[in-house]
């Protein structure tokens, strides 16, 4: 059993609840025990390190001085998000690198009956741990039902691999990690161009146009390489890719249906588990095709509401457009 | 009759020294060590952006007006706003400039001096801050619902079937959750505005 603190994040808990389900799932067959930092709280994400630098900085670096405080002797966090994964990193290192940082954060952090000493902790990545630690052949011996045929995209996005302050992969712009690991599973894996190109981050909610832009160019690349699923490791990019598709579609007049699962959901395919237990079914692009060529049914976590007949008085009103739910997706065969 | 006293002053002569203070304002602003000066205008960071084009300057003319001093017009830029933090410039910069974290600097810097010529960035920013400082997680629902509701009304009705999926799925909660340590997370957090203002007089 290899043990590290777990620094799960925000949206482990919410948006990206597909992840910690089959993160949970899969921890368990390949010995990977995860202990949560007790009471720890949101790493800012993106956006406090535009406002003010050092409340950014103490706000990131509480989880650290609690992570450190329950180290008893393994001092390795694992992150599986990126922004998470990069801001506690990039906190531990800036304060080396400059130690005014470190004394005004721990200067903050007195406030509150708190302190870190910079370099205490190793902050990891979860596909870093699971690939160089769990190690490939680990996870191979767990697989009972290969991803055979399943042509997958493997998806890092930025944050993972760069700025990367400890050179724990292979490359910043072209790693090999992902790849190996979906190989690992039985997956035809594509060797995916825009791999670690940008999703648009916090764009869809700032500058629309520029995100869904940066959506297409991905969904449209992974689309040539006819891809039947995506798979990432960032809650972020997993959110713009999925749930904004389908706004990114009508902007351009597009049409893609590309499913973006979490690695460790393919993970618990290939190790057997049913795919309702590893948050299958929650995507809003229906991976049900993908999961249909690995001979399996997709689970239906919400039946579709009925549409409500419209009455023909009343002015007309804009309605929504369907979502690409089961019902479209019927009504697609059935056109077909 | 015009007396000499009465005459213009002779114009100061044009300074031939480098005004370096607002690329030193930066540079001291920013985590880490900037590297900031170590710019050699390359242009490598522009020309690995994915946003570049969406940009008023790439960040190379960006840096470039910082060391020439242009205080207002580097601070109403958009391009921090544009910034996706993907890292492709900072990993390819031959100098080795924190680029992203400088976007971040002059972010705050922006927003200190209300410089900034569009409000949805930095109100979406102040926005999530805001649910983090009160909660101590984020809240993806009140976040969304607060900002799209001042900034985006109008594309509410495309977005609806998505942030249904997102409820009816489980993906999203209307009730915040909150830390047990809120009160020293608070503590915390007006202790560091006091040492970041005191670090900038």
């Amino acid at each position: 059993m290899a043990k590290y603190l777990f620094y799960p994040g925000c949206s482990m808990e919410s948006s990206a609840k597909a992840y910690s389900d089959s993160l949970m799932a899969v921890a368990g067959p390949i010995g990977l025990e995860l202990e949560e930092v007790e009471d720890w709280n949101c790493c800012g994400a993106t956006e406090y390190l535009g406002i003010s630098l050092t409340p950014a900085y103490a706000l990131i670096s509480r989880n650290l001085a609690l992570a450190s405080k329950q180290a008893n002797g393994n001092r390795t966090v694992v992150a599986p998000c990126s922004a998470c994964y990069l801001n506690l990193a990039k906190a531990d290192y800036y304060m080396q690198e400059q130690p005014k940082l470190g004394v005004m954060v721990n200067e903050a952090l007195k406030a509150g009956g708190l302190s870190y000493k910079p370099g205490t902790l190793s902050i990891r990545h979860l596909l870093d741990v699971m690939v160089y630690d769990i190690g490939l052949d680990t996870i191979k011996s767990k697989v009972v039902r290969p991803l055979t045929g399943l042509r997958v995209a493997p998806y890092l996005g930025c944050m993972v691999p760069r700025p990367d302050y400890e050179n724990r992969w292979s490359d910043h712009e072209y790693p090999i990690e992902l790849d190996l690991l979906l190989n690992a599973l039985g997956a035809e894996v594509i060797d995916f161009p825009l791999k670690t190109h940008c999703c648009g981050g916090h764009m869809p909610h700032i500058g629309p146009d520029t995100a869904f832009e940066l959506i297409r160019r991905l969904i449209s690349s992974a689309a040539t390489y006819e891809t039947d699923i995506m798979a990432t490791l960032c809650p972020m990019c997993q959110m713009n890719l999925d749930a904004y598709q389908g706004e990114t579609n009508r902007h351009f007049g597009t049409n893609y249906h590309m499913p973006v699962v979490f690695f460790t959901q393919l993970m618990g395919l290939a190790f057997g588990l049913d795919p309702k237990d590893i948050g299958f079914g929650s995507e809003l692009v229906s991976a049900r095709k993908a999961l249909n060529k690995v001979g399996l049914e997709a689970p239906e976590l919400v039946e579709a509401a009925p549409a409500r007949p419209r009455k023909a008085e009343g002015l007309p009103m804009p309605r929504p457009l369907p979502t690409r739910g089961p019902q479209r997706a019927k009504k697609d065969e059935v056109a077909k | 009759m015009v007396t000499l006293q009465a005459l213009d002053p002779p114009k100061a002569v044009p300074k031939l020294i480098e005004d370096l203070t607002l690329l030193d304002e930066v540079s001291a602003r920013t985590a880490g060590v900037s590297r900031l000066e170590m710019c050699i205008q390359c242009g490598t960071c522009g020309g690995s952006c994915p946003s570049s084009a969406d940009m008023d300057h790439t960040p190379r003319m960006l840096f470039a007006m910082l060391r020439a001093g242009m205080r207002e017009d580097s601070l109403k830029s958009n391009t921090p706003w544009i910034c996706v933090s993907c890292y492709h410039c900072v990993v390819r910069c031959p100098q080795n400039v924190h680029i992203a974290d400088v976007m971040y600097t002059l972010k705050g810097m922006a927003i200190e001096a209300k410089l900034f010529r569009d409000s949805t960035a930095p109100d979406f920013s102040q926005t999530f801050v805001d649910m983090v400082e009160e909660y101590g997680r984020g809240f993806e629902f009140g976040l969304a619902t607060r900002h799209y509701l001042k900034h985006f009304p109008l594309r509410l009705p495309s977005m609806a079937p998505m942030g249904l999926g997102l409820l009816s799925k489980k993906r999203m909660t209307i009730t915040p959750k909150r830390i047990k340590g809120i009160k020293q997370l608070k503590a915390i957090l007006k202790r560091a505005k006091e040492v970041e203002g005191d670090s900038h007089g």
